[in-house]
């Protein structure tokens, strides 16, 4: 009580120098949570991103189709996983199956490889980023289009084809055989990247069947979990529940290099938080000295009435706390609000949209931050703004009261 | 037995390649209920001895028993409880923490202690009143004069009954008149309280206070009366 209440005075007597320390704090945690979030929104953007992309939070294949993606090596009777799926999953959990191959687009002029993909429109909407709006040009697939194709917005350019036309698709048939069908563009679809517009392409799922003589085979089926679902436990009881000849997958196990680079996100935070920490622990640490050489003959004075040299330690320790914890305050507030703001608004990345795409960075950036987060930036200010703050703590309790006291 | 009981100290300073003799074998036995007076020209070494006394500073040959403690084996956290409980200050100037009402100086050593609120409160206020600060419980020290201030700092240092006060040069700063004040109050208290006051001083009418004198000429005692 007596540390607090001489610790709070303390710090008003030179209000200037505790307002600049003050400001260095608070501007210290604001820029590491705003920036924290920012980064954090680029990476949940980008796994959105990437899930979205026809990944999804999980996918089952058969035996071998992620080392071998060919025909051979598809699912022959995905009626047998529908009961199990239905089981297992939660009322909200969405999934889809395809048919996806590697495949030649070619028109008169042009031909290019791609992806082609099979799909169910009404639950694959419900998975990926393929849908109604998608569809800048023409119209989504029905059941009805037996015929009809859908093509990215850059593929077409670089075709020099529109609405209406016809392109081919040519590609092996489960017997080894060339496949090959004249296809109509009945719509074209946007994606946030040009490589998605370029690489996909879509017809529906018993087209695909039929054009590969799959017969009922499927390529894989991708689910998506209510939000704030276990998705590594789900995947595991999944693959429990199936024969060796399936295997089961999260994003983060299909998606190798995202998964890398998040786990070196979390790495790189921490190193931001640091820098960002050392500039402001320098400015902590020559404010409290200053603060401290200011008084050394009040501490040799506290000295000579009997206090020890611990309590003048806890004392000092005590006025770094103080600021520290009223920054903290007020930088914290900050920053939520920050964040809250362009989290509900989102920051439009359209003016670089083409340096973004690079990375595969969504458009628009949600700025997020989690409470992870908020107690690493906290306890690291706190705890290395004390451990910093030891170093004046200690310089106080060491003046020689006899030297302290002939010091004007 | 003596309140104070130093014998054949010496101490040096070193300041860069000089050597300072401030006390050169001195013997002092100061009995409980002095008023004593330590005068001397300015580097005589009374600073350095009060010092010594109050536990700040060291020596480098000789004992020191201060109410029965002997210093030389002692740890700098118990010369502080030495000092909390048994020994006042006061200095000839900036004897009070800046930013706590006179108030709150005087309950500082008690709270130091770790008497309770209420008692400390009282117990300030009964001495703020006996130096004759009745009206100024809360003002802060730069509010105060100069003699106020010296007045504040003696309450400090009786408030928690102390075997001794050591001041240095208390009146140093302060015009005749104020010393004047101050020095009856720290006789008065002497009396009243049975506190024994070791002070420094060059003012020979503050020695006239004194019931004793000891005099000092560059670290040795020269004249004891
Ligand atoms: N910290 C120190 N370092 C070096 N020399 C010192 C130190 N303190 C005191 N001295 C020297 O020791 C001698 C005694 O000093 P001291 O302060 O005790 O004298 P004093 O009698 O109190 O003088 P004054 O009346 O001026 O206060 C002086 O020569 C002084 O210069
Ligand atoms: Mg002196």
């Amino acid at each position: 009580m007596m540390y607090f209440q001489l610790a709070w005075r303390n710090i008003w007597r030179n209000p200037r120098r505790t307002t600049v320390i003050f400001i260095a704090i608070v501007m210290g945690i604001w820029i590491m949570i705003s920036m924290a979030a920012l980064m954090r929104g680029v990476a949940d953007g980008m796994v959105r991103q990437a899930i979205k992309t026809l990944t999804g939070e999980i996918q089952i294949h058969h035996q071998g189709y992620r080392n071998d993606p060919v025909v051979e090596n598809s699912i022959t009777d995905p009626s047998e996983l529908k009961p199990i799926l239905d089981q297992l999953l939660p009322q909200n959990a969405k999934w889809t199956a395809r048919v996806r191959v590697n495949a030649i687009a070619s028109n008169a002029r042009h031909s290019s490889g791609v992806t082609l993909v099979g799909i169910d429109p009404l639950s694959e909407e419900q998975v990926s980023f393929i849908g109604k709006k998608a569809i800048i040009e023409g119209k989504f697939l029905d059941s009805q289009d037996t015929h009809g194709i859908i093509l990215g917005k850059a593929l077409v350019e670089k075709f020099e084809t529109r609405l209406g036309n016809k392109i081919v698709m040519m590609t092996q048939n489960t017997q080894k055989e060339i496949a090959s069908r004249a296809f109509r563009i009945v719509g074209i679809f946007k994606a946030d990247m040009a490589d998605t517009e370029k690489n996909f392409v879509f017809i529906n799922l018993p087209e695909a069947q039929k054009m590969l003589q799959l017969d009922r085979g499927i390529s894989e089926i991708a689910l998506i979990l209510p939000k704030g679902h276990a998705i590594a436990d789900m995947a595991a009881q999944i693959k429990s529940r199936l024969s060796s000849s399936y295997e089961v997958h999260t994003w983060r196990e299909l998606l190798h290099a995202l998964s890398a680079y998040l786990k070196m996100f979390d790495k790189s935070m921490q190193l931001w938080y640091m820098a960002v920490f050392i500039a402001m622990g320098f400015g902590i640490v020559n404010t409290m000295l200053m603060a401290v050489f200011e008084r050394i003959r009040e501490f040799g004075l506290l000295k000579a009435l009997g206090m020890k040299s611990v309590s003048i330690l806890w004392q000092v320790l005590c006025e770094s706390c103080l600021i520290l914890v009223m920054g903290m305050g007020l930088g914290n507030f900050l920053s939520v609000l920050t964040v809250y703001v362009f989290n509900q608004k989102g920051i439009d990345l359209a003016f670089l949209a083409k340096g973004a795409e690079f990375v595969g960075m969504s458009r628009i950036i949600y700025p997020n931050i989690g409470w992870d987060d908020l107690l690493i930036v906290n306890l690291t200010v706190w705890g290395l703004g004390m451990v910093i703050s030891l170093y004046p703590a200690l310089k106080a309790a060491r003046f020689s009261p006899v030297k302290a006291m002939s010091y004007y | 037995m003596a309140l104070i009981q130093i014998t054949d100290i010496n101490k040096t300073y070193t300041q860069g390649k000089i050597q300072i003799h401030a006390l050169k074998g001195v013997t002092i036995s100061i009995h409980s209920g002095g008023f004593v007076a330590l005068a001397g020209p300015s580097g005589s070494g009374k600073t350095t001895l009060l010092n010594i006394i109050g536990g700040l500073d060291t020596v480098d040959s000789g004992t020191i028993i201060v109410d029965g403690h002997e210093y030389q084996n002692m740890r700098s956290s118990q010369l502080a409880n030495l000092r909390l409980y048994k020994i006042g200050f006061v200095f000839q100037a900036y004897n009070l923490i800046p930013v706590l009402s006179a108030l709150e100086n005087v309950e500082f050593v008690m709270q130091l202690q770790g008497v309770s609120s209420k008692e400390r409160r009282s117990r300030a206020m009964k001495i703020l009143d006996e130096v004759g600060l009745a009206e100024m419980y809360h003002r802060r020290p730069h509010e105060l004069s100069g003699g106020q201030q010296q007045r504040v700092a003696v309450a400090r240092a009786i408030v928690s009954n102390p075997s001794l006060v050591l001041a240095d040069e208390p009146t140093a700063n302060l015009d005749s008149e104020t010393g004047k004040g101050l020095l009856m109050l720290m006789k008065e208290m002497n009396e009243k309280k049975n506190v024994t006051f070791v002070f420094s001083t060059h003012d020979p009418m503050v020695m006239n206070y004194a019931s004793r004198k000891i005099l000092l000429r560059d670290g040795v005692v020269v004249d004891d009366v």
